[in-house]
């Protein structure tokens, strides 16, 4: 039998049909659904007179749009409050489960869908959500999709898709301290571009991507859409085994020894061939930042913003029209500005492990004057967890505030905006013009690069408060 | 959900030629709280076409009377970013019906074919060409022809031949929906599920 990537097997065995010369009708095992892109679907499938095919296999969260301080109370922001309103009310006519504000399971649809359990390895999930790619870290084939797509899915559980190509990033070498998955996903985006990944869905291999934990292997998973990828995935191993039998419980499956010796199947034939192959050292990676407004402008935070465009064009005017928008200059360094907001949260780094890991540093210190600290767990759970573990009364001692779950400032759709003009280290995924307001400038990085500049209030590299005992598992 | 035709469009131009222009700049995120599909158009570019003070910003092409044309000509890697479909109906809203770059993310562009806003992949050297062209002559048109799948810049009678998915061609030509495509498989779709496997 021909040899297949681990995307390939996944795939095939979703294929309902093929259509001649056109896309794929994929089945999808799991679709997730939240107030801002599902609206106009369950509009379709009202005007055509229709059910949600499959109930069962969709799941609700609130999250995109919510207030991250008192959620007991109506939200404030009428159109957002009716958004919340009509998700309701279609879960409760369709009958589809949702953890809507308030249940102590919501929270960010990509950090809840794995936390309950319900994305599971082999497995193809859809969300009207670009970072659907965040589940392929289990090994499923995840990736976002638009609201068409998603009555198709709520209409007939299938989608119409085109196979894409497939690229494999392998990964070895041993990551210095200081240096979290962040790092090692922005670093490949700054190498390859933002758009370099367009057309493809990837696999993630190589040892230093063994080594990570669940949560960080979901980090870069989540960030593959912001090098143009589909979706990115990591083959299951003795790590996605574990984490996955440490929940509490996993909808579906009474036996997960059993389940186990089903998901080992799931792996790359060692012959298998890819479309591009791409390889990087995790020993040459350091801290990133991002100086510029799409992902793919990032750099070593020690280093300086490059005289030219990432593929090494002339300095083109979308180049220095992004310049413009940061108030930078080519060549400029960033490390010592002085920064206004700090965000730690968001599908990228908002899981406890992002928590963890800002409390390494600003435990015992004090936050700058200078810095408006925005600190939201990606849900419920997460919240409980610091909670647990005493970071909510660290992170006060600090001088920080918790906020309440939700997307908050990464999209700024609540109150959480960033001001005009002002810098913000943020641990989310997209440096876009006004993506976290308008006029806001973002600075995306690791949570410890944001919980140094939390410190001092200045761009800061946090190997500088990392000793090589304290050296982070991410 | 839409049913909307396309067949061949003469028109000119609107030029736009950044690069790695997102979703986020199409249509802004605290403008996503509708819940129909229409009404977009108002805010398509909107932190570009207005000042922060509300007023227009007339050094934006949208608001200069000289470019207007139901085709959007941008720069590359358009649509990059979050998967809001919104965008699309924004751009489709406004009342684009075809936009031209060199490179479209793979999100955007599924939307784009699934509201009837041709996207149309010409050569970087092309735009740079039209991008060029239209700056001299706002005037400067251009045909495209979805059957013969042609892209022709009228005056300089550049004719290229351009890609599109040929089930997607058939259901833009004729109006076709894809629900009601997979609604008509239903039966099919319930067997695979009773037969589904892990992994072949």
């Amino acid at each position: 039998m021909k040899s297949k990537t681990l995307f390939d097997k996944i795939w095939d065995s979703h294929v309902v049909r093929s259509i001649e010369n056109g896309p794929d009708v994929l089945y999808i095992d799991r679709h997730y659904i939240h107030e801002v892109t599902s609206p106009q679907a369950f509009n379709g499938l009202k005007e055509r007179g229709i059910p949600v095919f499959r109930p069962g296999k969709t799941l609700a969260t609130a999250d995109h749009n919510i207030p991250t301080k008192n959620q007991h109370l109506p939200i404030h922001d009428q159109l957002s409050r009716n958004q919340v309103e009509r998700l309701t009310e279609n879960c409760q006519k369709y009958g589809i489960e949702l953890f809507g504000l308030n249940d102590p399971k919501n929270g960010i649809v990509h950090v809840i869908g794995p936390e309950l359990g319900y994305t599971l390895p082999g497995m193809t999930i859809v969300c009207g959500d670009s970072h659907t790619s965040t589940h392929g870290a289990f090994g499923t084939i995840a990736f976002g999709i638009g609201t068409s797509e998603v009555e198709m899915v709520l209409a007939t559980q299938c989608i119409l898709q085109p196979k894409p190509k497939k690229m494999r990033i392998t990964l070895d070498g041993e990551l210095h301290k200081g240096v979290t998955s962040k790092d090692i996903i922005m670093h490949i985006i700054s190498e390859i571009s933002a758009s370099g990944a367009t057309g493809y869905f990837i696999e993630y291999c190589g040892s230093a991507i063994r080594k990570l934990s669940m949560e960080a292997r979901m980090t870069i998973c989540n960030m593959s859409i912001e090098m143009g990828a589909r979706g990115g995935l990591i083959a299951p191993d003795e790590t996605t085994f574990e984490y996955l039998k440490k929940l509490s419980s996993i909808p579906g499956i009474k036996d997960i020894n059993s389940s186990v010796n089903e998901w080992k199947k799931l792996q790359s034939d060692f012959d298998a061939l890819f479309d591009r192959d791409l390889k990087f050292d995790a020993g040459l990676i350091k801290p990133m930042i991002t100086y510029g407004t799409n992902p793919g402008m990032g750099m070593a935070i020690d280093d300086s913003i490059p005289m030219s465009d990432a593929i090494g064009n002339q300095a083109s005017s979308s180049f220095i029209k992004s310049l413009d928008y940061m108030g930078f200059k080519p060549g400029m360094k960033l490390l010592g500005l002085s920064v206004d907001y700090v965000f730690i949260g968001s599908c990228t780094n908002g899981r406890i492990e992002d928590f963890r890991a800002f409390a390494q540093i600003i435990r015992g210190r004090k936050k700058a004057g200078n810095i408006t600290a925005l600190i939201v767990p990606g849900s419920k759970k997460v919240e409980d967890q610091m909670v647990a573990e005493g970071l909510i009364e660290l992170y006060k001692n600090a001088g920080f505030e918790v906020r309440q779950p939700g997307c908050s400032s990464c999209l700024a759709m609540n109150e959480d905006k960033i001001p005009q003009g002002k810098y913000a280290v943020s641990t989310s995924n997209r440096n876009f013009e006004g993506r976290q307001g308008p006029g806001s400038r973002t600075l995306l990085a690791s949570p410890l690069t944001a919980a140094a500049a939390a410190i001092t209030g200045r761009i800061t590299d946090p190997r500088e408060f990392i000793t090589e005992e304290k050296k982070v598992k991410k | 959900m839409p049913k909307v035709k396309f067949d061949i469009l003469e028109s000119t131009c609107v030029p736009l030629p950044f690069e790695n222009i997102d979703t986020d700049q199409i249509i802004p995120a605290r403008f996503l709280s509708a819940t129909s599909r229409q009404g977009f158009g108002d805010n398509l570019f909107r932190d570009w076409r207005y000042k922060k003070n509300g007023e227009k910003n007339n050094e934006f092409v949208l608001n200069n009377p000289k470019f207007n044309g139901k085709v959007l000509v941008a720069g590359k890697n358009f649509g990059s970013g979050s998967s809001r479909e919104h965008a699309v109906w924004a751009i489709f809203d406004y009342g684009f019906r075809a936009v031209v770059s060199s490179f479209f993310a793979d999100i955007f562009m599924n939307n784009a074919l699934n509201n009837g806003l041709l996207p149309i992949v010409i050569s970087d050297d092309l735009l740079k060409k039209l991008h060029g062209m239209i700056q001299i002559d706002p005037g400067t048109k251009v045909k495209i022809d979805l059957e013969k799948q042609t892209f022709t810049i009228l005056s300089a009678g550049d004719s290229v031949k351009f890609a599109i998915n040929p089930y997607k061609k058939e259901c833009l030509l004729k109006g076709l929906d894809d629900i009601d495509f997979l609604l008509s498989m239903k039966s099919q779709i319930t067997s695979y599920e009773n037969n589904k496997s892990l992994v072949k």
